[in-house]
């Protein structure tokens, strides 16, 4: 077994272990740094998949800026200790009905998947550039021009968000 | 094919020396220094003042929206690093698609701005 091998299963483990620590923690605090552990170790596997920019983003981001939100939010809740005994009601019903199908969704499209690597993964030299951030960057400002120019309209529609939101309290 | 992991293995060397001082520096305290409990010490606070309350209480809605404006500005910083590694080979049109992003995200500084969402006292 390889090192890579070895260390898929050891991330993909701890991932499975600390996304559950999410649900499974009582304290919503320590919930929060469960998922922090969590988007630790999904940088692992993109490192492995030599996404390495999207494991550079997947630390500063998530695990950096989304995480400060998480923990404000958390905050703004003032959740207690324990928090709220869970009961059955047509929310939670639903709620595990929509991940229930979500979870069908995604064995279905999963067992989809061709049995066969497509051709370009046997491109070692382009498998090992396309992940770096030269190359995303040189095909995100060029053929992928409009998703780019698209996201900077979603970041405003974002910052107009939290203004009008937030706005009669601040 | 060499392995994608290569290149983080000082980034190993940096979190097991992290680990390493982490649990050295907790035994060496309790091995070496004094102990001395008592229940002042065991307080939360031990700035001269009693402890008020809960730290769990609510915090103002202002630093919800701090931390999305961080989010959003932070997104922007992050699709300048493309960008910047590829400043020559892109050239001016790379130089007019930053300008139309950022130019964008100007507006929304000047809305925010505007707003008075940036001041913290009001």
């Amino acid at each position: 077994m390889s090192a890579e091998l070895v260390l898929f299963w050891v991330f993909a483990a701890a991932i499975v272990a600390s996304a559950g620590g999410v649900i499974i923690a009582r304290n919503a605090i320590a919930s929060a740094m469960s998922l922090v552990a969590c988007f630790f170790f999904l940088a692992g596997i993109y490192v492995l998949l030599w996404a390495h920019t999207i494991a550079a983003l997947q630390v500063l981001v998530y695990a950096g800026a989304i995480m400060v939100l998480f923990l404000f939010v958390i905050m703004l809740l003032s959740l207690t200790e324990s928090g709220p005994v869970a009961q059955l009601s047509p929310s939670r019903i639903l709620g595990a009905v929509g991940t229930a199908g979500l979870l069908a969704a995604l064995v279905g499209a999963l067992l989809r998947l061709p049995k066969t690597l497509p051709t370009w993964v046997s491109d070692t030299a382009q498998v090992q550039r396309f992940g770096t951030i030269k190359e995303v960057g040189q095909v995100m400002y060029t053929q992928w021009l409009f998703p780019f120019e698209a996201v900077s309209l979603l970041l405003l529609v974002a910052i107009v968000g939290a203004v009008v939101v937030a706005k009669p309290r601040i | 094919m060499e392995s994608p992991l290569v290149p983080y293995l000082p980034i190993l060397a940096v979190l097991l020396l992290a680990g390493l001082m982490a649990m050295a520096i907790p035994a060496l305290t309790t091995r070496l220094g004094p102990r001395s409990v008592n229940p002042i010490k065991s307080e939360s606070f031990e700035c001269g003042n009693p402890t008020l309350g809960t730290a769990r209480q609510r915090f103002a809605v202002k630093f919800y929206v701090v931390a999305l404006l961080f989010i959003v500005f932070d997104v922007e910083a992050v699709f300048l690093y493309p960008w910047a590694v590829n400043f020559r080979a892109l050239g001016w049109f790379g130089y007019g698609t930053m300008l139309m992003f950022a130019s964008t995200l100007v507006m929304g500084l000047v809305y925010i701005w505007k707003k008075g969402a940036l001041e913290w006292e009001s």
